[in-house]
């Protein structure tokens, strides 16, 4: 039977979640709610006892000192004036988190009748609203219609039998696809019905290759080309052959490249052949070395669309699958750090001005948070790291970008699958989780279920890949197993597809286990279920690997065994289902050939009249989203878990001011650290993205120099996200954001180990696409030799000298005091790495010497932002004087103070140590811009040397950054 | 005796076990890191230890409610272990999770000493997850695990988003205080009580850690095993130009209070006065 237990807090407990959510509601600008109050309900299947329930709800199900329980009916919520309840439940085939730990206390009790567990949220809003604003509370706020609906008993009794199987059981059919006598148009019609996103080309290769064997394709078989030919698997883009024309003034140029990342990304490391990368963009994420013993790893990706569609899920599985990557690495990374950078439309959006289908920017911002919050907290992996920007051609399509850096040992670093190793799939149950366009199989979810993409449908579940995490580098300390990587992309039919590629592989799906029944051959295969790994392992190890996981109640099954054949081969119940050429798999991809324009876009300078006072501008920076304090976020992430944080995002006499970039500490008694930064800005790109590159790749070095880093050892990651590259002008950027990175990157001498791209970001208002704007992430991770030498950006003692590092030009355009100002101008920040590097070197031995005590670099907001930042952060005053400020052009007291010229550093030096840093920055262009005082203000003298353009007291400006998340 | 060893228990979702067992090594200790599924299935023994240490984390995700299933664990499946580990005059500590585990297995407070439960951690008032740093009050307690501490404030992180200290009644509250059982409170870092943020989660009395009546079992949400090296201080780098850089000792000023010297961090005395006891009284 079905026992319905509620729970919730005993009257007189203050129920701060339910408090939490009148605040939202309050935000909705509905006002008449007095009260939010949620109860926990759990639909208990299986043979109880009505003593044993009693016992489950006393002793499991609620907590004696705050809550009180009913299994017999519900709460009273009649008679105590307009109460509206609204309950809210998963859908089903949705992972119910909650669902396996409830089980497990449930057994622990000695009680072990249940079959299935399904929980439910039920709110009760009091107040004197209407039914409709009830409605739209849980649209806005409560649930997310592709992952949960409004529910009841009755609902949910109903969903528990879907689950367990008992409405459509699976019955074996072997699907062969008619396609060999296919015309164009029935490709593309096969191709678009199947979402299987294979262009034409493709498809009739396919249907070539299949002519030629003299059978049709299997479902399975079609459907594992599609996976390993998608974008996702092969950057068919990036990697493909493009035609790019550029126009300019001089008139237009031609180049063909035949492989663009080889030529651009991948030849910058293929250049500089440091001896420190150990593998770069082979593996699950780029590995480069850290001491005698370890090597570190780094990798990001995206997980656009399905943030976009279910934020908290979305973002949760993306942080839990790049963890994956360096737990997929070698024979597997223990993940130390995480990174997040997130762009967003902007929070304060008007509702009614939002295109049809899109979450609200607020409702992203907070969900994405939490999905990363949740996800990295509990799986103990310190979040210490990023950046959050906001425009509004982000509103259809935010991006969330995940990255994860891990420690492995050095002779844990790569990996061999060997012919007769076993398949060991370890993790997770397989379900019909991110399906493509499958929906689940039940006649009441396709009424009302979305059309979108199945693969928005994932929450994921941190415990499970924490303790997938803890046994896996048990079992690789032992050395018992060949080879790991992790279920993403494609699920099954990548992960196996690639260990497979050189040997062969054959797999018994029916081995595979499932979360419910139902499932066909060719969905176990391509699901994408979260938290899974997939090993080899020797066949004398699998009795101890076995042990490894059953000890700690992780699952692991083998479910085949690579072979010598070069073939993937997979039965269902002894049926062949697919039998494809590893070589005509991996290879037989038609190469993709495409074009690629780029016109410079036609903008002016604006003519912004020069003010007297740059206080309000200042002011305004410091209040924009993009600049303003993001300790809201920041204080959410447990940054400090592992004890190996040694700089943190936060820092200053009161710990809230901004740090440059993070440093931790891996090994506790090792000196030795890691440095991870992060180089944005896509106002640039909107200029040209070749310098919104190079901008990227010189915020992300100046960020590791300025907390005490050096570019001896520094690693870098590209991730493209981009609109739709099959038109020309979108790729056109794309390319030449590609030339920026390789100049960039090869005149620093930094190398690129690993990247990634997200194509096609783009959404449809009123039949018309809006792209995202080209955006490039850069990220860097350095190796610094002693942590002793870090320094922070706030200002430590009164009467130490400022100086300006770095010059400064007439490049206010993208900036954000024309942002503000509603302008984007035209003269980009550029770089000029030559004189760069021979900056940064300089100023980093200066500060592993000791003349440093803060050191800040200057980007959005330029010179005024970055001193106004020490300055509060530090909680002392400045002095300071633009016209000493190193400059290059005509003087201006605007452009002095907001340009946002690259490599440029605001450096706080004792006033004893002037000399010495004088003589440490010989060459470089510096200049003794002022100094620190004790009284609480920022003053700076203008140009004419007399009238003070700005003065502000500390509390104003640090007031006027912290203001806009306050209270989120 | 020679080295204490510590049991370190972890589970699914344990996090915090690898500093925590790092922290007690440097004071002395032999730490072994133990699963729970070890001891149900007595693969491992309890009574081979002389302290048992719950590290933070996020055991079975918090579903239910945070330590809720690994207190259960405790009570239902190593009920005779646990109070034979107890009666024996033994040392238990949780931290985070692990004072959430304790205090809702009955172990802590245990005034009545029948295990019952008297209190609970529950969701922060601000209804979500923090990380920060606090000062902590030293109380007049029986707390074995606060006796020897660098100075009656002392600085550390939490990080948790259920950490609420609710008592069952004021009763209960009165005796807390009574009997001395209250080992640390939120404070400013003048040593007054001073709301929120300084108390980060809405704790009734500003409590944040608690010891029974013996004094040897103790459970504290902050993290000592977060700040025992100066590194991991939030304004370490503050430091240097404070001092001469030639001579860089104790800072003295008290936004950096907690930072002593370059060595040694605030938690680390905690885990030394647990290591002394067990080499003394074991």
């Amino acid at each position: 039977m079905i026992w319905r237990v509620e729970v919730k807090n005993k009257p007189g407990i203050f129920d701060a979640a339910g408090e939490g959510i009148k605040k939202d509601i309050l935000d909705l600008n509905i006002k008449q709610v007095e009260e939010v109050g949620v109860i926990d309900i759990y639909n208990i299947e299986g043979k109880i006892t009505a003593s044993e329930i009693r016992r489950i709800c006393e002793e499991l199900l609620t907590d004696p000192i705050t809550q009180e329980y009913r299994y017999d009916g519900s709460f009273e919520t009649k008679g105590r004036g307009d109460v509206h309840a609204l309950e809210v439940c998963y859908k089903p085939g949705v992972m119910d988190p909650v669902e396996d730990s409830t089980k497990k206390g449930i057994r622990d009790l000695g009680i072990p009748g249940v079959n299935s567990i399904k929980t439910a949220r039920k709110y009760l809003i009091k107040g004197g609203i209407a039914q409709e604003q009830v409605n739209y509370i849980g649209d806005k706020l409560l649930y997310n219609k592709v992952i949960q609906h409004i529910s009841d008993a009755k609902k949910e009794a109903a969903d528990l039998k879907i689950e367990k199987g008992e409405v459509a059981p699976y019955k074996f059919r072997l699907i062969n696809v008619d396609m060999l006598e296919m015309d164009d148009k029935a490709l593309l019609a096969l191709s678009a019905k199947g979402q299987l996103f294979l262009n034409l080309n493709e498809m009739r290769t396919i249907r070539d290759y299949f002519k030629k064997l003299g059978k049709p394709p299997t479902d399975c078989e079609l459907e594992t080309i599609a996976q390993t030919w998608s974008e996702h698997c092969k950057h068919k883009t990036f990697r493909g052959a493009v035609e790019y024309k550029e126009i300019k003034k001089t008139g237009p140029s031609t180049r063909i490249y035949n492989n663009l990342l080889k030529e651009t990304i991948m030849k910058v490391t293929r250049e500089l052949k440091k001896s420190w990368c150990v593998s770069v963009f082979k593996d699950n994420s780029g590995v480069i070395k850290f001491n005698p013993k370890f090597n570190v790893c780094f990798k990001v990706e995206t997980h656009n669309h399905p943030s976009a569609l279910e934020p908290y899920g979305g973002a949760g599985t993306g942080t839990g699958g790049v963890i994956r990557d360096p737990l997929g690495t070698g024979r597997g990374a223990r993940p130390i750090l995480n990174t997040d950078v997130f762009c967003f439309g902007p929070p304060d959006y008007p509702h009614e001005k939002l295109p049809k289908g899109v979450l609200h920017p607020k409702r992203i911002m907070k969900g994405v948070v939490a999905g990363v919050r949740d996800y990295g907290n509990r799986m103990g992996i310190p979040t210490a790291n990023g950046a959050v920007l906001f425009d509004e051609r982000y509103i259809g399509n935010p991006l969330v970008f995940c990255g994860n850096v891990g420690l492995i040992p050095k002779d844990r670093s790569t990996k061999k699958v060997e012919s007769g190793d076993l398949v060991l799939l370890v993790g997770g149950r397989t379900g019909r989780d991110g399906i493509h366009g499958a929906t689940f199989s039940s006649g009441e979810l396709t009424a009302e279920s979305e059309t979108r993409s199945g693969s928005a449908v994932q929450i994921g579940n941190p415990i499970t890949e924490k303790k997938v995490t803890d046994t896996l580098l048990k079992a690789r300390d032992r050395n018992l197993f060949d080879a790991i990587t992790d279920c993403g992309g494609g699920g099954l039919s990548s992960a196996v597809g690639e260990m497979g590629e050189e040997t062969g592989v054959r797999v018994y799906l029916e081995k595979i286990p499932l979360k419910y029944k139902g499932l066909t051959y060719t969905e176990i295969w391509i699901s994408e279920a979260q938290e899974r790994m997939l090993l080899a392992v020797d066949k004398s190890k699998i009795d101890a690997i076995l042990e490894v996981f059953r000890k700690e109640d992780v699952e692991a099954t083998v479910i085949g065994e690579f072979t010598k054949t070069k073939r993937l081969e997979l039965f269902y119940n002894r049926k062949k289902v697919c039998d494809l050429d590893m070589r005509f798999l991996h290879n037989g991809l038609p190469k993709i050939k495409r074009t690629a324009l780029w016109e410079p876009p036609d903008l002016k300078e604006p003519q912004i009249q020069a003010e007297k006072q740059s206080t309000l501008p200042l002011m305004k920076i410091l209040s924009s989203l993009n600049v303003a304090s993001k300790e809201w976020i920041i204080r959410q992430y447990d940054h400090e878990v592992q004890g190996a944080s040694a700089l943190k995002p936060l820092v200053g006499a009161e710990n809230d001011g901004p740090s440059d970039a993070c440093i931790v500490k891996p090994i506790l008694d090792s000196k030795k650290a890691v440095i991870v930064s992060n180089g944005i800005n896509p106002m640039y790109g909107l200029i040209d993205p070749y310098w919104m590159a190079a901008s990227a790749i010189d915020e992300a070095l100046r960020q590791i120099i300025a907390v005490g880093g050096s570019l001896k050892e520094v690693a870098l990651l590209d991730n493209f996200c981009w609109g739709n590259t099959d038109k020309p002008d979108r790729l056109g950027g794309l390319v030449r954001a590609a030339q920026g990175c390789y100049d960039v990157a090869k005149a620093y001498g930094v190398p690129f180990i690993s990247g990634k791209d997200s194509l096609n970001n783009e959404y449809t208002v009123d039949g018309k696409s809006i792209a995202i704007p080209g955006t490039l992430l850069i990220s860097a991770m350095a190796v610094m030799d002693d942590v002793s030498k870090a320094v922070s950006m706030d200002l430590k003692k009164p009467g130490d000298l400022i100086f300006a590092v770095g010059a400064t030009y007439n490049e206010m355009g993208g900036s954000h005091y024309y942002h503000i100002n509603g302008e984007v101008g035209k003269n980009v920040p550029k770089v000029n790495a030559k004189s760069g590097k021979a900056v940064m070197r300089k100023l980093s031995k200066a500060v592993n010497r000791g003349l440093v005590s803060a050191c800040h670099d200057c980007s959005e907001g330029g010179i005024a932002v970055a001193c106004a930042e020490m300055a509060f952060a530090g909680g002392l005053g400045m002095e300071m004087r633009v016209d000493k400020v190193p400059y290059k052009g005509h003087k201006r007291n605007d452009i002095l103070l907001f340009s946002e010229s690259n490599t440029r550093f605001i450096v706080e030096v004792p006033r004893k140590l002037k000399k010495k840093f004088r003589k440490a920055m010989k060459g470089a262009p510096i200049g003794l811009i002022g100094e620190v005082t004790k009284e609480e203000r920022f003053r700076v003298t203008g140009i004419d040397g007399k009238s003070a353009v700005i003065d502000a007291g500390l509390k104003e400006l640090k007031d006027a950054w912290q203001r806009p998340f306050k209270g989120f | 005796m020679g080295r204490p060893r510590v049991v370190i228990l972890r589970a699914a979702g344990t996090n915090c076990d690898r500093e925590t067992a790092f922290a007690f090594e440097e004071v002395g200790a032999k730490t072994d890191s133990v699963h729970i599924n070890q001891l149900v299935r007595g693969e491992k023994e309890l009574n081979n230890y002389q302290i048992l240490a719950i590290p933070g984390g996020f055991t079975y995700g918090d579903d239910i409610a945070s330590g809720k299933l690994l207190a259960n664990e405790l009570r239902y499946k190593l009920e005779d272990e646990v109070k034979r580990f107890i009666s024996s005059g033994k040392l238990i500590i949780g931290i985070c999770n692990g004072f959430q585990v304790l205090v809702k297995a009955g172990l802590l407070p245990n005034l009545n000493s029948g295990f019952q439960i008297e209190a609970t951690l529950t969701l922060n008032n601000s209804a979500r997850f923090e990380d920060r740093w606090v000062y902590l009050k030293r109380m007049h307690s029986r707390c074995i695990w606060t006796k020897d501490l660098p100075d009656d404030i002392i600085y550390l992180p939490v990080a948790h988003g259920e950490g609420r200290f609710i008592a069952r009644d004021e009763t209960l509250l009165r005796l807390l205080d009574s009997e001395g059982l209250i080992a640390f409170k939120y404070s400013d870092k003048e040593g007054n009580s001073a709301g929120y943020p300084a108390n980060p989660n809405g704790s009734i009395e500003d409590i944040a850690g608690i010891c029974d009546q013996t004094g040897r079992i103790f459970g504290l949400m902050p993290h000592p095993e977060r700040h025992i090296h100066y590194t991991q201080h939030p304004r370490w780098t503050r430091l240097r130009s404070f001092c001469d850089s030639e001579n860089i000792g104790f800072g003295g000023q008290a936004s950096l209070r907690g930072l002593r010297n370059l060595k040694e961090g605030d938690g680390l005395a905690i885990f030394r006065n647990g290591v002394i006891y067990a080499k003394k009284m074991l």
